[in-house]
């Protein structure tokens, strides 16, 4: 099967982008140099195409319900224009996504979901809308909308020239604003530790968005204040950041509350006011009754230039007690950082832990994440 | 841009330049581009001797670890030392100052491409 292109296309080629394949969508891995571009986001600012990502609109009668019974997290005490991070989690207490749910109206929402999971997802909001008989109109509007994220600590001040209002936006809220005669969400969220924000527009209205978005930058010019930025360096970002990746972090096979977001999961969401249990609560109870998940996950620093990879064992005396999910040599840090399961008795920061990279073994110790924080 | 025509490459796209009897081994711009930005690579040391197929050394980048092999057996007599502290010099200059290491080979070369059927086969 052909991969599928994002309307950002053109732009990615314009910018002499190495393309590769993730999610079964062509998408920019890197322009210049995924340590450059790191850099480039944590010191002024990177606009990232992001529409890969399944845009799923959600509205109806049950709407809120709907959600409330697929989200481990409250989503009936959110108000109109906010944004909350949410998993959806499946019958065993696995996790099916992590997802962004905007609040429109009480009976109007948007899911911002996983490439790799947006139609497993479609099926499931499927089965449950069935299964439930709720009245709900599911509409995917990924294939004809476009989703930029704008990262770093000069984009405000950019974006700024052009909206008094985006600026002012506070964390994980969104306006819609009208371009032409199209909507625009805008959302002061991100996946990589810095602030800025993200946007979802038609895809006929990109080439117009980023006109004023960028207004006179020219992103190819080295010194930029906004230069395009490939997946490879938002994979470092977000490990700097500890936020979880599907496939990584989080699966299907993993127990939710093992994965680092227990802000994320509301095991009394049912006692709240319109509040309904979750898929997968029943499971997360009992794991939690029970004393917790068997395995936790817990940051670590790795010793020395080489770096673990995901799927390496960590053992302590020659005994196996995890295993990693994510790691990278920290381009800001400038050591190696990682991310990976243990036993839960052992996530005291401070443990020490070897690596088995099958190539050698690597000294590491865990500690307290994330890794990088922006100082407020 | 074009592989340079003075070595023969490898499918695991090492290249290999003969010189006064010893192979100079490196990888090519297609693998530089796989792994983007390097930030560790060691060779197994001075007087290592291995066959065909073994690895020989191992290259790291931001994003994936990747093993070096040669296409020949033999030995190996010199390894690049200024790639310890600056292993981004195989993402500045692949097919010069980021050589990796230097080899007193024991047999011939074996499976290699010159560098227009490499090129074909690997367009960047």
């Amino acid at each position: 099967m052909p991969l599928a292109r994002t309307s950002m296309h053109q732009f990615h080629a314009d910018n002499k982008a190495h393309m590769g394949e993730y999610a079964g969508w062509d998408m920019p891995l890197y322009y210049t140099s995924p340590l450059a571009e790191h850099k480039q986001v944590r010191t002024s600012g990177g606009l990232f195409d992001v529409s890969h990502m399944g845009r799923v609109k959600v509205t109806g009668k049950h709407a809120r319900k709907f959600l409330e019974i697929l989200c481990s997290r409250r989503i009936s005490d959110m108000q109109n224009g906010q944004c909350r991070y949410s998993l959806v989690c499946n019958e065993q207490g696995g996790v099916k996504d992590d997802v962004i749910v905007y609040r429109n109206d009480d009976d109007d929402y948007l899911i911002v979901v996983n490439a790799a999971n947006r139609a497993k997802l479609l099926k499931h909001f499927d089965d449950v809308i069935r299964s439930r008989e709720l009245t709900v109109k599911v509409d995917d509007t990924t294939e004809n909308t476009v989703m930029v994220a704008v990262q770093g600590p000069k984009v405000m001040d950019v974006v700024g020239k052009v909206s008094k209002e985006i600026p002012t936006l506070k964390k994980y809220r969104f306006a819609i604003k009208n371009l032409m005669i199209a909507k625009v969400v805008v959302s002061r969220t991100g996946y990589t530790g810095e602030d800025g924000f993200e946007a979802i527009l038609p895809s006929s209205l990109f080439a117009l968005a980023k006109s004023m978005i960028l207004q006179d930058i020219d992103v190819s010019k080295p010194d930029a204040v906004i230069k395009p930025i490939g997946l490879v360096a938002r994979d470092t970002l977000r490990t700097e950041a500890a936020m979880p990746l599907y496939g990584h972090e989080l699966g299907e096979d993993i127990n939710a509350l093992s994965c680092g977001v227990d802000f994320a999961i509301s095991l009394d969401k049912h006692t709240q006011e319109r509040g309904e249990r979750f898929i997968g609560q029943d499971v997360l109870e009992q794991t939690r009754s029970s004393g917790g998940p068997a395995r936790k996950l817990v940051g670590m620093f790795v010793e020395g230039k080489r770096t673990a990879r995901q799927g390496n064992p960590i053992l302590i005396a020659g005994k196996s007690v995890g295993i990693i999910t994510s790691a990278c040599p920290s381009p800001t840090l400038d050591r190696c950082i990682a991310m990976g399961f243990v036993d839960a008795a052992l996530t005291a920061p401070g443990t020490a832990v070897e690596i088995d990279t099958g190539r050698g073994m690597l000294n590491a110790t865990t500690t307290a994440m994330p890794f990088y924080k922006l100082a407020k | 841009m074009s592989s340079p025509a003075d070595r023969q490459y490898s499918k695991s796209h090492e290249w290999h330049k003969e010189e006064n009897g010893l192979i100079i081994l490196g990888v090519t711009q297609f693998a530089v581009n796989a792994l983007t930005d390097v930030t560790f690579a060691e060779m197994k040391g001075v007087g290592f001797k291995f066959e065909r197929g073994q690895p020989i050394g191992v290259v790291e980048s931001v994003k994936t670890t990747s093993d070096i092999y040669c296409a020949a057996p033999g030995e190996i007599v010199a390894v690049n030392e200024a790639l310890i502290n600056d292993p981004s010099l195989i993402n500045q200059d692949c097919y010069g100052k980021g050589w990796l290491c230097k080899i007193k080979p024991s047999g011939p070369l074996s499976g290699t491409l010159d560098a227009k059927a490499y090129d074909a086969e690997n367009p960047l």
